[in-house]
């Protein structure tokens, strides 16, 4: 009942965003078209206006966004205009003329959320033992020096160890491609260089975690009735100890894939990252505003999954 | 706060917990190594620009020369200090921060305490909109503000303040990063609050008339203080790190500045197969990612020493 109430509270809230991108492009200053091949002819200009519809009233194109606009047709007759928002088209790109939107997205999204999707799992992969590893061996060097290496996979941003990494790797040793996509070789250096200061959060994450649970009382029960350590571990504290882990995991995709901004520039990857930031500098404005729903629709739902996956794990939570 | 005082009037006066966490963190050495290290590199960043036998933005003929005796840092495409950019950016690095970090400090106390004090239905509704931001990628609304209100800022302010003019981009920055940035702080602050609105002492002001006034800033704000120093020392590297990561896509600081992030973006420019001008990524990478790891160690070493379960 929950779940479902906060499903349908995602349409208006996407509506929302939407509208507010929409208008926030629009009222800055400046033009798709101002950096067009100078001298472009007034002429040419407004022809490039009416063609995309830029010469209509703000609220004009509002409708026209949303396809709730309504015109006269040659022939006489009222008819909605076809497309639209709720018609779930999001227009042309008024930069790669002759692309829709909705074109772009589908060929650069699957590139980066195949690389999001490593990153996260490479992270998970690295993240949760050593946070394991460190908080069952509380106190000792062994957690002292993981605990060390957590913080300083935090602190050194992608946009370094990209390329340290190529430099190492890709140029000195040879092992790796230097950029681009394709093969599995291609999207070793990525994962890692995504990946790597998530996998610090979630050690940490997991330490905290693990270190509650092994001091509750359920684990000493546990103890107490002879269950064998590895059982009491991992059976008793791990699936309360990872808790953490799973409530940032929604946080974590949104910054998985607005880090991977800076993942796919450095390493010439064609994803969608590329797209957010070249077209908001060059005020595209349809890309903006539907990469813009893209990311919040994608980061709304993945939050809600993480949200029923927390409510299914952890018998503890009830929503009502 | 001042209630165990009170009630042991003859007995050796406990310490205040300010004081209390002030000698906690004196025996954390960690914490304690990394101010040592953050002063250092403050230091550095306020002299070396003023005293460097060479210019941050001077030009030279003596193109990407490897680390040596006279250029510590070696020097860039442009034969430029790189020691001497090293640390300029380091400045601006860490202006960003600290102003990103005091910008998200005023909005979630703010935010935080009028939630918490006020309750019920209004609280309700902010900590909704909490949530709702909370789940959007912010990284992505301050690209589209940053680049849409630009161009509209600087025509405003270059007919106001012609002297702001080249700083807009940095005041965006500011804005931008700090109204992204105040979620957490927003979210302890009112824990804290709610927690802090029944408890005895503030009870007892309230039945003795005070105002609202007196109550939030007299009582309520003191003691929530120590939490919000913590947070206010993670968010500047959180910040730090927001502001390199648009620095490095050229959304951030512009030319002839440079912040930390910028210069990396230059150095990982220069990659290429023939020749690896390493110094141009590791040295301005180590100064980041040194600093970072402080302001993380004294960050945790505070919340140590104000965490009023240890002892």
């Amino acid at each position: 009942m929950y779940f479902l109430r906060r499903l349908l509270f995602l349409v208006p809230l996407t509506l929302l965003i939407a509208t507010m991108a929409f208008f926030l492009v629009r009222v800055a200053p400046g033009g798709p078209f101002d950096r067009e091949r100078r001298p472009a002819s007034p002429a040419v200009e407004r022809a490039l206006a009416a063609k995309y519809h830029l010469d209509e009233s703000l609220a004009s194109q509002y409708l026209r966004f949303l396809g709730l606009k309504w015109e006269r047709r040659p022939d006489g007759t009222w008819g909605r205009v076809p497309g639209g928002l709720l018609a779930g088209d999001l227009g042309l790109s008024l930069k790669y003329r002759d692309h829709s939107v909705a074109d772009i997205i589908r060929q650069g999204l699957p590139v980066s959320l195949t690389l999001g999707g490593m990153a996260f799992l490479f992270s998970m992969g690295i993240g949760i033992p050593m946070g394991f590893f460190t908080a069952v061996r509380r106190g000792t060097a062994g957690d002292w020096l993981g605990s060390a290496l957590a913080l300083v996979f935090l602190c050194i941003p992608g946009f370094v160890v990209g390329p340290v990494l190529i430099l190492l790797f890709a140029l000195q040793a040879g092992w790796f491609p230097v950029g681009l996509w394709g093969t599995p070789m291609h999207a070793v250096l990525p994962m890692v260089a995504l990946g790597l200061y998530f996998g610090g959060r979630i050690a940490r994450l997991t330490r905290e975690g693990m270190t509650q649970a092994l001091q509750s009382e359920f684990v000493r029960t546990a103890r107490a009735k002879g269950a064998s350590e590895f059982r009491v571990l991992l059976h008793h504290a791990f699936p309360i100890g990872v808790m953490p882990v799973v409530s940032y995991s929604g946080p974590m995709l949104a910054d998985l894939l607005t880090g991977s901004f800076v993942v796919e520039n450095i390493f010439q990857i064609p994803g969608i990252g590329v797209f957010m930031v070249n077209s908001s500098l060059s005020r595209d404005y349809t890309m903006v505003v539907g990469l813009v729903l893209l990311y919040a629709v994608l980061l709304l739902v993945l939050n809600l999954l993480v949200d029923v996956a927390y409510s299914l794990l952890d018998p503890r939570v009830r929503y009502e | 706060m001042s209630e165990a005082a009170s009630s042991a009037p003859t007995a050796k006066v406990p310490d205040s917990p300010g004081r209390r966490a002030w000698r906690r963190l004196a025996r954390h050495r960690p914490a304690i190594v990394s101010a040592a290290f953050l002063a250092l590199i403050l230091l550095l960043a306020l002299v070396v620009p003023w005293v460097s036998p060479h210019a941050a933005a001077q030009g030279s003929d003596l193109q990407f020369s490897p680390p040596d005796g006279s250029h510590w840092f070696g020097t860039d495409v442009h034969g430029r200090d790189v020691f001497t950019r090293v640390f300029a950016g380091a400045r601006i690095s860490l202006l960003v921060g600290a102003v990103g970090a005091g910008v998200s400090l005023v909005i979630g106390v703010c935010w935080g305490m009028i939630a918490g004090y006020v309750g019920g239905r209004l609280d309700g509704w902010m900590m909704r909109i909490v949530d709702i931001l909370y789940s959007l990628p912010s990284i992505v609304f301050v690209i589209v503000l940053i680049t849409t209100l630009e161009t509209y800022v600087k025509r405003w302010v270059v007919d106001w303040a012609p002297g702001l003019a080249p700083t807009v981009r940095m005041l965006l920055l500011f804005a931008g990063l700090g109204a992204v940035s105040w979620l957490t702080m927003a979210r302890i602050v009112r824990g804290q609050v709610l927690t802090l609105r029944t408890r005895p002492f503030v009870l007892a002001s309230q039945s003795l008339g005070a105002s609202h006034r007196r109550i939030l800033f007299r009582h309520i704000l003191p003691n929530v203080l120590g939490i919000v120093i913590v947070y206010v020392t993670l968010t500047v590297p959180a910040i730090i790190l927001y502001e390199s990561f648009l620095s490095y896509l050229g959304l951030g600081i512009q030319p002839p500045e440079a912040s930390l992030g910028t210069l990396i973006a230059e150095g990982a420019a220069q990659i290429n197969p023939l020749r690896v001008f390493w110094w141009l990524i590791v040295c301005p990478g180590a100064v980041l990612a040194l600093t970072l790891l402080a302001l993380n160690f004294l960050g945790d070493g505070l919340r140590d020493a104000f965490d009023p379960r240890e002892n």
